[in-house]
């Protein structure tokens, strides 16, 4: 007989504890907004129209979700191997500068349907080589990845702002920015490219990249699940000692999924630096690869699921943004707030009510195991 | 209502005193799992008191509800005929029951002293502590003949001396109850037999104790009632000198069971695995494994007997390509393994070799899979589960379901999460994987620790089966039951070598067991290892 406590419907760690833990973050964040003499009402009003009232609401919404997209499948594909990479901000940079570099060197000579792959892989290998010095000094020299990646992302910061200080700014001016990309090397904006279809849509920053994070999103499903690098990788973190047992080097395993976690991250550049700004420039990944790790936390590791929390997460950050406009006694750092509660009780405060959510669910007499 | 709760049992011994531990209608239900139901027991004071069980029947529920680690659903406890209410482990301790565990909670830095007094140390300052301490501790000794050094650092100390440690731990903190689960697991019989004189000795002097186990041998050599336990429920309640082995096996498994396996001579073939003057050292830099050679022929199982920790895991896991070789050579199904060209386990299952490892759930499976997913773990290369990129769903479903069926696993879903098996249907898992690769060397380590009785018939029958299909087998394993009814040669390890070689027929539990301590005896037909 098996003494372990039988499981609860799936469902309910899915979708009922995510559901909860969101519904308890509005409504202390609605106890803030009465606190400072304004309606939460009013508020949650302002911030779903924000993020999906509108065409160019919907679009910005979209654009946020891709980031979180990429950072999330980033932050989940390393945890399935057990490794914690807080790096997605550094890889996400770093990536950033590979499609840079890519486009710099060919905006004006390779057509698009060659340049966008060419930025894509250049996203990917720069991220995961990122990605790979701090995997390898776990995997062979034992440091820890959370300490290394936390480090990498400073040294990434660093490295951005000298090259585009002393080696790629733009000639002649003061802000530390490359030149702008020639338009013919520009990924195109979702409106332009649902007008070639004939359909207008509102301008924003939503770009094709959004088509690639939902692609990516299947793609990491497939290697995760239906490869046997996949499997590899959920050995290593479900019973290391299992993996080694079965031929599997872990050390090899890390390196795998820290380089594709990376290249995952490095995505990110490709949204933002051929999708939306058209040139380098600083601080374009704005905590995208942090949020990230919400994401992660709050979509169960699973694509689907992080697909959601993005979405969830964009919405707030574009609601956000419109309902600070909106309602002035609401002011960007309240929005922050807002955006932190939600972090918190989806992130750190996951397992709060889930023995109790848990237990309420749990039949008597399901999935009994039998002797035998 | 008596309540008689300080006076000792010594003098109280006879039919008039309240029984030591007195259970009624105690329940405990783990979610849908009904691990405790209605247990009543009457443990008398003053006497050693076995409970058997198969692996799963409730044993250690039972004991850790009256230990105060879990509260009961229901039911009334009573200790000395003071109804009890067990919140933590301190009621349980103030109650004066003492508990010593399979897995030892010392600190093996610290003297055996400073581990008794630990959480007992009786003010700030140390010293005074201690020096009452060592006074009591002397006193429990001469009383009890334990034959501790107090200040021997228990890190040091043999695993014997250690459990001494334990009883002595919960001796200071006034145990009058001492309950011990599976205390011989790690002993080899003469560190039983000295463990038993132990027992004899604390009842004698009035102490109770309650030994919790699933070996029948040490039910009968050593207890004067035992109570049997069975799916969560207490079967018989019986005076040792009135049952018999087979009594007992039958009502712990509801049905008759075969002790010994039957089995034909075998029919070695030609050397599948030799292995010359290994040596494997730790990251410690101890001398694990040190200079053993031994063959094992197509056709034959060859155990590995020894107590745990003298190393045959070690031995094995080199074997199987985990931990590497400093020195000697291992030849296995053509294939060569040097200290100059290691190779993993992945490789070694390539020559030919599948390995049943020690502890399926530290090594062999990973809880969070679903049992299909563990059923290919070291085989999830194979190119009948993979596409170039993909793997095949569907034909690592079927593989799951016909290996489940030919080794009734139950419940049959490859799907549910291999942590939700209970431990015979997780080895069975591990078996039906490493077993139906139809290798030429099978590598196996405890194949029915943890595993119940109708559990272990099954394994042992088709580990004699792989054996007559011509697999060469190499067994290890600590029960001696298990060693000497399934194996063909029996190599005895002490201290990482070998120190002889018995034919399986003629090994009797008394010459293993002196060989398990180091000494190889004149007689009895042991050879000298190679």
């Amino acid at each position: 007989m098996n003494e372990g406590p039988a499981r609860p419907p799936r469902w309910v760690g899915m979708v009922l504890i995510p559901l909860v833990n969101l519904t308890l973050a509005l409504a202390i964040a609605g106890l803030i907004i009465l606190s400072i003499g304004e309606n939460p009402l009013t508020a949650l009003r302002f911030l779903l129209f924000g993020a999906f009232g509108y065409i160019e609401g919907l679009g910005y919404t979209l654009y946020y979700t891709t980031n979180f997209v990429f950072t999330g499948l980033a932050v989940a594909v390393a945890f399935r191997a057990k490794l914690f990479n807080i790096g997605g901000e550094g890889q996400a940079y770093i990536g950033g500068l590979g499609v840079g570099l890519v486009a710099l060197a060919f905006d004006d000579t390779l057509p698009l349907v060659l340049m966008v792959p060419l930025a894509i892989a250049a996203a990917a290998a720069f991220g995961a080589a990122w990605a790979y010095i701090p995997a390898y000094l776990q995997a062979r020299r034992g440091s820890h990845i959370v300490i290394t990646t936390i480090m990498f992302n400073f040294i990434a910061a660093a490295l951005m702002v000298y090259l585009l200080v002393n080696v790629l700014i733009k000639p002649g001016q003061m802000s530390p920015e490359s030149r702008e990309f020639a338009p013919s090397a520009w990924l195109p904006f979702m409106h332009e490219a649902l007008g070639w279809f004939g359909i207008a849509m509102a301008r924003s920053p939503l770009n094709l990249s959004f088509l690639w994070a939902l692609v990516c999103c299947v793609l990491v499903w497939a290697f995760i699940w239906h490869t046997r690098w996949g499997y590899e990788i959920r050995t290593v973190g479900g019973n290391e000692a299992a993996a080694v047992y079965a031929g599997i080097r872990p050390t090899r395993v890390i390196i795998l999924a820290m380089c594709v976690s990376g290249a995952l991250a490095g995505f990110v550049g490709v949204n933002e630096i051929l999708g939306v700004h058209h040139r380098l420039l600083l601080n374009f990944t704005a905590g995208y690869g942090f949020t990230g790790i919400a994401v992660a936390l709050m979509g169960r590791n699973h694509p689907v699921g992080i697909l959601l929390a993005s979405l969830l997460f964009g919405a707030l950050y574009q609601g956000g943004a419109e309902l600070a406009f909106e309602i002035p006694a609401i002011t960007r750092d309240l929005v922050v707030v807002i955006q932190g509660l939600v972090i918190l009780f989806s992130g750190a405060l996951e397992y709060m009510f889930r023995p109790q959510l848990e237990r309420l669910f749990t039949r008597r007499g399901a999935a009994l195991p039998v002797e035998g | 209502m008596r309540v008689e709760a300080t006076a000792p049992s010594a003098e109280g011994a006879g039919a008039a005193a309240p029984p030591a531990i007195m259970l009624r209608g105690v329940n405990k239900h783990f979610g849908p799992v009904h691990a405790n139901s209605d247990i009543s027991l009457e443990v008398a004071a003053g006497t050693i008191h076995g409970i058997i069980g198969e692996n799963g029947a409730g044993k250690s529920t039972l004991m850790s509800i009256l230990y105060g680690f879990y509260r009961a659903d229901s039911g009334e406890i009573r200790v000395f005929g003071e109804p009890l209410r067990l919140d933590s482990t301190a009621d349980a301790i103030g109650a004066g029951i003492g508990m010593v565990f399979q897995h030892f909670m010392l600190v093996d830095p610290f003297t055996v002293l400073e581990n008794v007094v630990l959480g007992a140390e009786g003010g700030p300052l140390l010293g005074p502590g201690l020096a009452a301490a060592r006074r009591e501790l002397q006193r429990l000794e001469a009383d009890f003949g334990l034959e501790v050094d107090l200040d021997a650092v228990v890190g040091e100390l043999p695993v014997g001396v250690q459990q001494r440690v334990e009883i002595l731990k919960a001796l200071y903190r006034g145990a009058r109850v001492l309950i011990l689960d599976e205390p011989t697991g790690v002993l080899t019989p003469q560190e039983t037999e000295r463990l038993f004189r132990v027992f004899r000795a604390l009842r004698d002097q009035g102490v109770t104790i309650v030994l919790i186990t699933h070996k029948l041998r040490e039910i009968m050599a050593v207890t004067e009632a035992v109570s049997v336990m069975r799916h969560g429920k207490m079967v018989a309640h019986l005076k040792t000198a009135e049952t018999s082995l087979e009594e007992l096996a039958e009502l712990m498994v509801g049905r008759k069971v075969l002790l010994r396996v039957e089995k034909n001579a075998a029919e070695p073939g030609s050397t599948v695995l030799e292995v010359e003057n290994l040596s494997l050292v730790d990251e410690r830099g101890v001398t694990r494994v040190d200079g053993v050679s031994l063959s094992v022929r197509a056709g034959e199982i060859v155990g590995i007997a020894g107590v745990a920790g003298n190393g045959q895991s070690e031995l094995l896991a080199a074997l199987a390509g985990i931990l590497p070789i400093q020195r000697g050579r291992i030849a296995v199904c053509g294939g060569e393994v040097t200290p100059e060209h290691p190779r993993d386990a992945r490789e070694m299952r390539e020559f030919g070799l599948a390995h049943v490892p020690e502890d399926r759930l530290r090594m062999g499976l990973v809880g969070s899979f679903e049992a299909r997913e563990s059923s290919i773990l070291g085989y999830h290369r194979d190119p009948a589960f993979n596409g170039p990129i993909l793997t095949h769903p569907s034909e690592i479903l079927a593989d799951c379901r016909k290996k489940m069926s030919a080794y009734d696993v139950r419940p049959q879903d490859p799907v549910l999460l291999t942590a939700n098996f209970s431990g015979g249907n997780q080895q069975k898992i591990v078996l039906a994987r490493e077993m139906e690769r139809h290798p030429d060397l099978l590598l196996v380590g405890q194949p029915t620790r943890g595993v119940d009785i109708g559990a272990v018939e099954f394994i042992h029958k088709s580990l004699i089966a792989m054996r007559d299909a011509g697999c060469a087998v190499l067994l290890v394993s600590v029960e001696l039951d298990e060693i000497r009814s399934l194996s063909d040669r029996i190599l005895v390890m002490f201290e990482g070598r070998i120190v002889g070689e018995v034919a399986g027929a003629e090994a009797t539990e008394r010459t293993l067991g002196l060989m398990m301590a180091g000494v190889v005896p004149e007689d009895a037909g042991v050879r000298a290892p190679a």
